[in-house]
């Protein structure tokens, strides 16, 4: 069945391509895109770059409605897999920063192949060499500080630092059992740092949130001094908007997450979903993404504006969704034991 | 009752009867409602993956420490809950009933509106006033005392187990409130005043006589209060999650997390429904015992005890209650719906942002309120029609077993929601019926959670009519179902609408069953403001939290509108 509509999707696909020119073949698709009328996007993008970009699709293409599904990584995760074994056909596209779920899908068969225009040339390290996703955003699990409620020489330089009883009652943290940027920061913190420092953590008294798009937000409105994890995008849109919040990058290192994005093989929408994959991955919206979203993009050309420090200059820790995959379940059950709120 | 037998028997069969049928169907249809997902719940909680029958959950729970915490504070803040929320209510309750406190009517109105709050609502709107660092209370208490924040204990921590037994007393005193209320009504006054007469003080006869008497509604109150707080699920997950507190709603709700761990999930929901059913029996036989004679109709003439200079101070608690669950946090969501940073002073931060993000972009809204919408009309249509045959069937005594029928139609009051969630999702997640994913599996849960209240509705309303009417259409030959819908149906007209409000706001502020329910296609509006709080977007809350109040509120007038028909 499925071997069946590839091949004979490539050989339309041919064929057009040897009939028509090259923006012909673009033009094909829309039409078929605009035909469904509708993608289902599921993400774990902050809720309002998530809009953002969907009105963006929406100019473009106003006979398409995007509906968003926004919520933490392992929650679209969880929802993803418990409408797949239901036999819900829902999901059109799918994004979460946790690359563990990508290894999952692609091996339990649900993703489609797709490269979108333009994956090709983003490095090699970012996609997978079947074609069956790509990094579509990447963004740093920081640290972070309310500037009006640390003084500048209080500030901490790192993980260790958190320790010190001074901090007692003033730290946020996110959940790895929701957060997948949280997950990918945790396990590389425990990997350097051994679990044990968790467990002293825990003795802090922190204040323990779901999202790592929660964390920034909670120092920005003062109710915690310090973020122990939080995505960097958040900081630089809370900085833009002139909270009273700075980035600190860990001396012990900052976690690299990357947001991979994968079509569904059952998308109920397959042009519209490639059409749209086709979008995010455009140097328009990666350029957006940057500037007003404040990801860090692997796509080559795109600018980070001025003021960020550059990828280069921060020591980072690179993500290892092979490595963490087997680790994932144990993490989250010491880390709810640890911190409570899971199974 | 006993003319309508006769009637009955008498009409003979001319035609085809529907009644019959119908009767049978509809008694089913509320068996298959209720009993099924109890079944599958009881089932799984015994059974492994392959089927195969096993101790191994129960025994994991009885073990786990993971899980006899959360136990164990569900338990305790449930209790304090109670406690508090007696404490208070038993001197208001007394001060409205007894004494000539100003303004009695206003006061009872704004406790219901208290009661019309969907605690986890008020669980938002408290994040946002008593956050130690960044709540406005604990702000202007800083600012008031020169303190700063960290350095200073906060006013309120609301991020605390304390915090749960705050807020979810909060919503629950107005159950406890009207109870006693209800119950010091209805107990004439004459051994008070003997008492008064004889020269006790008014405290001292307050506290031997009236006490006692109303130790009944309070222990009652007490055991409701309990109930409430040991199955919301909204107030634990907002408050005690961020203090890596776990209660037993939350932890069968993260049993839920991918792959669920079903029967698991089951065997923590039993003990809920066993508690449950237990306190219900106690309390019924508390209520039902009537030990104290005197509580009998209602006397007349009740003297009014004078307070004289002690008003103001008598205003005190209601004036803190209310603060507490209306007033301040109606407030601080009317203030963050309209500003930028709810922490931030008020200069250069009024925005209209939140309104038109969601109204305008965000494109869960406008899905959100149509499922929310079209689940409490349907749930409420469905519930009132239910709700009005069962009750016919069973006041009227129309078939055999309508003991059972009533029994059934209020049975649901014992199954906590999250619990009859689990029962659901379990019983429409297989073969014959796949339901899970759609409105319906919703929709079943609205229809079983609200049955009680709707047949409680129904059956006072139907009480008041006389079946004489009803016989007379008989006599001409309407069928039984006719006699119902043409006749009796009318008369209970307003009984009927009120019926179907009251679903309809039960409805549409469910949290506990939803959350375990509902699938991107088939989100509510108390489910979104769930999924916009785990990332801290507040401004979209409070727009959505003040959408739904305004939703409710209307309803509520429409009801009173209606009420007030009646007696004209």
């Amino acid at each position: 069945m499925e071997p069946m509509r590839r091949i004979m999707i490539a050989a339309v696909a041919a064929a057009v391509a040897g009939a028509l020119p090259a923006a012909a073949q673009d033009k094909a698709d829309v039409a078929a895109a605009e035909k469904e009328g509708s993608v289902a996007w599921y993400t774990s993008v902050d809720v309002k770059v998530a809009e953002a970009v969907k009105e963006d699709f929406h100019k473009k293409y106003p006979k398409i409605d995007v509906e968003v599904e926004r919520s933490g990584s392992e929650r679209v995760y969880q929802r993803v897999n418990q409408e797949h074994q239901s036999g819900i056909k829902h999901a059109d596209l799918v994004n979460t920063s946790d690359s563990t779920h990508f290894i999952e899908w692609k091996k339990e068969g649900m993703l489609a192949k797709y490269v979108p225009a333009g994956v090709d040339k983003v490095p090699a390290e970012y996609r997978d060499p079947e074609g069956y996703y790509a990094t579509w955003r990447a963004t740093l699990c920081v640290m972070g500080y309310n500037t009006n409620l640390v003084p500048p020489d209080q500030v901490p330089k790192g993980y260790r630092d958190l320790l010190d009883p001074k901090w007692k009652g003033k730290l946020t943290k996110a959940h790895p059992s929701y957060s997948g940027t949280s997950l990918t920061g945790t396990y590389a913190v425990a990997k350097l740092l051994g679990w044990d420092y968790f467990e002293k953590l825990a003795k802090q008294g922190v204040q323990q949130l779901q999202s790592t798009t929660a964390t920034p937000k909670s120092i920005a409105s003062g109710e915690r001094a310090v973020m122990v994890d939080g995505n960097e995008y958040n900081m630089f849109i809370e900085i833009d908007k002139k909270s009273p919040v700075k980035i600190i990058y860990p001396v012990e290192g900052t976690p690299f997450v990357s947001s991979p994005v994968a079509v569904f093989k059952d998308a109920p929408h397959p042009n519209a979903a490639r059409l749209f994959a086709d979008f995010l991955f455009s140097p328009k919206v990666q350029q957006f993404l940057v500037d007003k979203g404040g990801v860090r993009s692997v796509v080559p050309g795109v600018k980070d504006p001025a003021g960020r420090t550059p990828l280069k200059d921060i020591k980072v820790i690179p993500d290892d969704p092979a490595g963490m995959l087997p680790q994932v379940e144990d993490i989250k059950k010491k880390y709810a034991a640890t911190f409570g709120g899971g199974k | 009752m006993a003319s309508s037998g006769v009637t009955l028997r008498g009409t003979g069969a001319r035609s085809f009867d529907p009644t019959v049928p119908f009767s049978i169907g509809m008694a089913l249809l509320l068996a298959a409602l209720v009993l099924l997902p109890l079944y599958w719940l009881g089932y799984t909680s015994f059974t492994d993956d392959a089927r195969h029958f096993t101790l191994a959950h129960y025994h994991r729970l009885a073990v786990d420490r993971s899980f006899l915490e959360p136990f164990w504070v569900t338990l305790w803040t449930s209790a304090a809950v109670g406690l508090l929320c007696v404490a208070f209510a038993a001197p208001m309750a007394w001060l409205v009933a007894r004494t000539d406190l100003p303004g009695k009517r206003l006061l009872r109105m704004l406790v219901l509106a208290s009661f019309a709050t969907p605690p986890f609502l008020g669980a938002f709107a408290w994040v946002l006033l008593g956050g130690p660092n960044a709540g406005l209370l604990n702000h202007w208490y800083y600012a008031l005392l020169g303190l700063k924040p960290f350095e200073a204990t906060p006013l309120v921590d609301i991020f605390s187990a304390w915090g749960i037994v705050f807020v979810t007393a909060l919503y629950t005193f107005p159950y406890v409130f009207t109870f006693v209320a209800t119950s010091l009504d209805l107990i004439p006054s004459e051994l008070e005043e003997a008492s008064a007469i004889l020269g006790a003080p008014a405290w001292r006869t307050a506290l031997d006589i009236t006490l006692p008497l109303v130790t009944p509604a309070l222990m009652a109150g007490f055991l409701v209060a309990f109930l409430q707080s040991m199955t919301l699920f909204g107030p634990a997950a907002i408050l005690a999650l961020p203090a890596s507190i776990d209660t037993m709603t939350t932890k069968i709700w993260s049993l839920f997390q991918f792959p669920p761990k079903l029967g698991l999930a089951a065997a923590a929901s039993l003990p809920l429904l066993v508690i449950t059913v237990v306190l219900l029996r106690v309390q019924s036989a508390i209520m039902g015992r009537r030990g104290y004679s005197v509580v009998g109709g209602k006397s007349t003439g009740q003297r009014l005890i004078r307070l004289g200079p002690w008003k103001v101070l008598a205003l005190a608690p209601f004036a803190f209650v209310i603060a507490c669950s209306v007033l301040l946090p109606y407030g601080v969501l009317t203030w963050t719906a309209f500003v930028k940073n709810y922490s931030a002073p008020m200069a250069g931060n009024f925005s209209l942002d939140n309104w038109r993000f969601v109204f305008l972009e965000f494109s869960q809204t406008k899905l959100a309120l149509m499922n929310t919408f079209a689940l409490g009309a349907s749930a409420a249509t469905a519930g009132t029609i239910l709700a009005t045959t069962i009750g016919y069937l069973s006041l009227r005594q129309l078939v055999w077993g309508h003991r059972s029928l009533a029994f059934l139609a209020t049975a649901p009051v014992a199954i906590p929601g999250i619990v009859l969630a689990v029962g659901l999702f379990l019983a429409y997640t297989h073969p014959p019926l796949v339901l899970y994913g759609t409105l319906t599996i919703i929709f079943l849960a609205y229809l079983t959670k609200e049955m009680p209240v709707g047949y409680q509705q129904v059956a006072s309303a139907l009480k008041s009519v006389h079946p004489e009417l009803e016989d007379a259409s008989r006599i001409f030959g309407a069928t039984r179902l006719r006699a119902l819908f043409d006749i009796t149906a009318p008369l209970i007209r307003n009984g009927v609408i009120a019926t179907w409000m009251f679903i309809f706001i039960g409805s549409i502020r469910e949290l506990s069953a939803t959350i375990l329910l509902f699938t991107s296609r088939t989100k509510t509006i108390s489910v979104t403001m769930f999924d916009l709080r785990e990332s801290n977007d507040w401004g979209p809350i409070a727009v959505l939290s003040i959408t739904m109040l305004l939703i409710t509120f209307a309803m509520i007038a429409a009801i009173n509108f209606f009420n007030d028909r009646r007696l004209a």
